[in-house]
C-alpha cells in the first residue's frame, strides 16, 4: 500500500449529497466498469466480480418491478431472502425507488420454517409492509400466509430496459431503510434510519477509520445486522470501495475462506464480533493456510459484542506468522440506533487497555486504576467518539457523571434514528433531550469509552442481540415447566469469547427422566425458534427462582444464584 | 466397527463440545436441531474426524442435514474413510 498515492475518502459526503442514491448514481455514471462487489459463493463455484454498472442495472430490475406493483417512495419492502447476490440487488432496488427495504433475518438449517414464516406474517401485519421480495424457494410458503401483500419472486424478474433510475425526489429526511433485530421483541422495534443519518454516519465513520481509496473490505457478516449492513455493505457501495462478500453460512462451515479472500484481494478492513477472533484462532489449521498472507490488512475491527483483550491476543499470536500485527487490531462501539458506530479505537494507536480495581467497580461503581496487589479487571477501550458524535455517562436521574464513574452510556449525533418505525412510544422511551439512552453501562477515561455491563435485558451471542423474554416465552410453553417460572440470561464463556445462554426452569416433577425430557424439549424448541442455542438448561424445584420486590423474576439475582450453584458443584 | 465409530464420536461430543461426559446422548438425538450444539461446533467435529480417522471431510458436507446426529456423523465416517 503506498501512502502517497492513496487518498482519504469522502468525509464531505454529508454536505455534498441529499441521498444515498445521488452517490450511487455518481458511481454508475463515473466508474461503471470498476468492481463494486466480489461475491464469494458457497462451495467451490468461482468468485463473481460485479461492476457498478452491473450492480445498479440489476438493482433497477427490482425498482421497476416494485414500481409496477404500485410500491412507491417511503413504502416498506420486506426482504425474505437467503444471503445471495439477489439480496444485494433487491435492497438497492428498493432504495433506488425511494422505498424502504428491511432485510429479514435469514432462515437457517436449524430453524423451524413454519414458525419462521409466521414471524414474517407478524412483521407484515405490524409494519404495514407493501411488498415482500423473496428468494424463489420461499415464495410458496410466503404466498400461503395470505398476508395480503404481493410476493415478488427474485427468480422471476424481467430484465431491465433502459438506464437505471435513481429517484431524484428522495430527500435527506426520507427513511432509507429499517433495521430489525430478530425475535418477537426485536421485530417490534424497526430502527428507521434516514438517508441523511446514513450519509452522516458514513462520512463520520470514514473519517474515524481514515478510509482510503485503495481500501478493500472483506466480510462474511450477515446483512440483517447493523455491522454487516452498514460497515460491510452500504458504506463500501456509497464510498466506492470494493467489497469482498462471503456468505455467513459458508464462513461458519469454513472459516478459512475469509483469510484466503483477504490474501487474494489484498483486503485492508474487516469487521468481526469478538467471538470470531477466538473461533479463527482456535479452529483453523496451518494446513488450511498455505500461501495465505494477511499483511495487507489495516484493521480487524472488533465490534457488536463485549470485546476482550484476550481474544485479540489469541488472534494476533495465531496469525502473526501470516502477517497480522498487533497494530491491526481495532475496536468499535456501535448500535443500529446510531446507524452504526459511536466510537472507534485502535486506528492510529493500539487500542488502550485499562486495568481497573475489581473491588472499586463492584463496591463503588467507579473504574479506579488498580494498584499493586489488587484484583483487577482488564478493560479494552472502545476508543473515542467518531466525529459529530457525543458520548456521555449519566446516572439514574440522567445527570452527567464525571470521568471513571460507571453509569448509562448516552449518545447524541447527527446519524441517529428517526424513530422506531410506527412506535412513537418506544422512541420516546429511548430518547431523552436528544440523547439516545443505550441501556449499556460504562465509563469514560481520557476521552475513551469503556463498556462494563448492561442495564437492559439483552443477551449478545456472537454479535446477535437476543431478548431473554423471547426465550422464556418459549420455555414457558413446554409441558412440565411452571409457566412464568423461567429465566434466561447470559454468562461469559471465555473459551468462546462470547456469552453463553443459560435457561433456568422450575418444574413440578422430581422424576429424573421427566426432568431430562423437559430440558431436552426446552433446548430443542429454543433452537428451532430462535437464532441461538442454549448452553445449559438448569432444571430446578419450585420456588428456586428469586423475585424482585415488585414480583418480577429477577434476572440478575437468579444469574448470581445459578453461578454460585454451578461453581459450587465443580 | 460402526458401533466403535459411534462411541468415539459420542465421546468426543460429550467431552469436547457439550462438556458433560455424563449426558445421555442417544445415537439419533438431534444435535443441532435439538439445540445441544450450535452450527459453529461442526468445525470442531470436522477437525476431530480429520485427526481421529485420518481424512478431512469436504467443507460442503459439514451441514446440519449431514451431521445432525451421532449416527449420521459415524455413518459419514464409515462411508468416507
Amino acid at each position: 500500500m503506498s501512502l502517497h498515492t492513496a487518498r482519504f475518502v469522502l468525509p464531505e459526503t454529508r454536505a455534498a449529497y441529499q441521498s444515498l442514491l445521488e452517490r450511487a448514481a455518481q458511481h454508475y455514471r463515473e466508474r461503471p466498469d470498476e468492481r463494486a462487489v466480489i461475491f464469494v459463493p458457497a462451495g467451490n463455484a468461482p468468485h463473481k466480480p460485479i461492476t457498478y454498472r452491473a450492480f445498479f442495472e440489476n438493482a433497477a430490475r427490482y425498482a421497476e418491478t416494485l414500481r409496477g406493483l404500485g410500491v412507491g417512495r417511503q413504502d416498506l419492502a420486506i426482504l425474505v431472502m437467503d444471503h445471495s447476490e439477489a439480496l444485494l440487488y433487491a435492497f438497492w432496488g428498493a432504495l433506488m425507488l425511494g422505498a424502504m427495504p428491511s432485510i429479514f433475518p435469514f432462515l437457517s438449517d436449524k430453524l423451524d420454517p413454519g414458525l419462521y414464516f409466521e414471524r414474517v406474517r407478524q412483521l407484515i401485519g405490524l409494519s404495514g409492509a407493501k411488498v415482500v421480495i423473496a428468494s424463489a424457494q420461499y415464495v410458496a410458503a410466503l404466498a400461503a400466509l395470505n398476508s395480503g401483500v404481493p410476493i415478488v419472486n427474485e427468480a422471476a424478474l424481467q430484465p431491465s430496459e433502459g438506464a437505471p433510475h435513481f429517484n431524484p425526489e428522495v430527500r435527506g429526511e426520507d427513511i432509507a431503510f429499517l433495521q430489525h433485530s430478530s425475535g418477537t421483541t426485536g421485530l417490534q422495534k424497526g430502527v428507521a434510519l434516514s438517508h441523511g443519518a446514513v450519509l452522516n454516519q458514513i462520512a463520520n465513520y470514514s473519517a474515524a477509520i481514515r478510509l482510503r481509496t485503495d481500501d478493500c473490505i472483506v466480510s462474511w457478516l450477515p446483512l440483517y445486522h447493523d455491522m454487516g449492513l452498514i460497515a460491510a455493505f452500504v458504506l463500501p457501495l456509497v464510498q466506492g470501495i470494493p467489497l469482498v462478500l462471503i456468505s455467513p453460512h459458508h464462513w461458519v462451515r469454513d472459516p478459512k475462506v475469509m483469510l484466503h479472500a483477504i490474501s487474494q484481494y489484498r483486503g485492508t478492513l474487516c469487521w468481526l464480533p469478538n467471538f470470531a477472533y477466538n473461533f479463527l484462532a482456535q479452529r483453523v489449521r496451518d494446513n488450511a493456510l498455505e500461501g495465505v498472507s494477511l499483511a495487507s490488512m489495516r484493521a480487524f475491527i472488533n465490534c457488536s459484542e463485549p470485546m476482550r483483550a484476550e481474544s485479540h491476543r489469541q488472534f494476533a499470536a495465531r496469525y502473526a506468522p501470516y502477517g497480522v500485527k498487533p497494530e491491526m487490531l481495532a475496536t468499535c462501539y456501535a448500535m443500529a440506533e446510531n446507524t452504526f458506530a459511536v466510537t472507534q479505537g485502535g486506528i492510529d494507536t493500539l487500542p488502550k487497555i485499562d486495568l481497573i480495581s475489581r473491588e472499586a467497580l463492584s463496591a463503588q461503581h467507579i473504574a479506579r486504576k488498580a494498584v499493586e496487589g489488587e484484583r483487577t479487571i482488564e478493560m479494552l477501550s472502545c476508543g473515542k467518539p467518531i466525529p459529530n458524535c457525543e458520548v456521555q455517562i449519566v446516572d439514574e436521574a440522567r445527570q452527567p457523571l464525571p470521568e471513571r464513574h460507571i453509569g448509562e452510556v448516552a449518545v447524541r449525533s447527527d446519524s441517529m434514528l428517526s424513530g422506531y418505525y410506527r412506535r412513537p412510544d418506544l422512541t420516546a422511551q429511548a430518547l431523552f433531550n436528544g440523547w439516545y439512552l443505550t441501556g449499556d453501562y460504562g465509563y469514560i477515561a481520557d476521552g475513551e469509552l469503556y463498556i462494563t455491563g448492561r442495564k437492559k435485558d439483552l443477551i449478545i451471542v456472537g454479535g446477535k442481540n437476543i431478548y431473554p423474554q423471547d426465550l422464556e416465552a418459549i420455555a414457558d410453553e413446554v409441558p412440565g415447566v411452571k409457566a412464568g417460572r423461567t429465566v434466561a440470561f447470559g454468562v461469559e464463556d471465555e473459551r468462546l469469547g462470547t456469552e453463553a445462554i443459560v435457561m433456568v426452569c422450575e418444574v413440578e416433577t422430581d422424576d429424573a427422566d421427566e426432568r431430562f425430557e423437559i430440558a431436552r424439549q426446552v433446548r430443542m424448541r429454543v433452537a428451532q425458534q430462535t437464532e441461538v442455542t442454549l448452553s445449559d438448561v438448569y432444571i430446578v424445584d419450585a420456588k428456586w427462582l428469586l423475585k424482585t420486590s415488585s414480583g418480577k423474576i429477577a434476572r440478575g439475582a437468579n444469574r448470581e444464584k445459578y453461578l454460585r450453584e454451578r461453581d459450587g458443584k465443580t | 466397527m460402526s458401533a466403535e465409530i459411534r462411541d468415539a464420536v459420542r465421546t468426543f461430543i460429550l467431552n469436547n463440545i457439550l462438556r458433560r461426559p455424563n449426558y445421555k446422548l442417544g445415537d439419533d438425538d438431534s444435535l443441532i436441531k435439538g439445540g445441544l450444539m450450535d452450527s459453529f461446533s461442526l468445525v470442531e467435529v470436522q477437525l476431530f474426524i480429520e485427526e481421529t480417522f485420518g481424512f478431512r471431510p469436504d467443507d460442503v458436507d459439514m451441514t446440519v442435514e449431514n451431521m445432525d446426529t451421532v449416527r449420521m456423523i459415524a455413518d459419514y465416517v464409515a462411508a468416507h474413510r
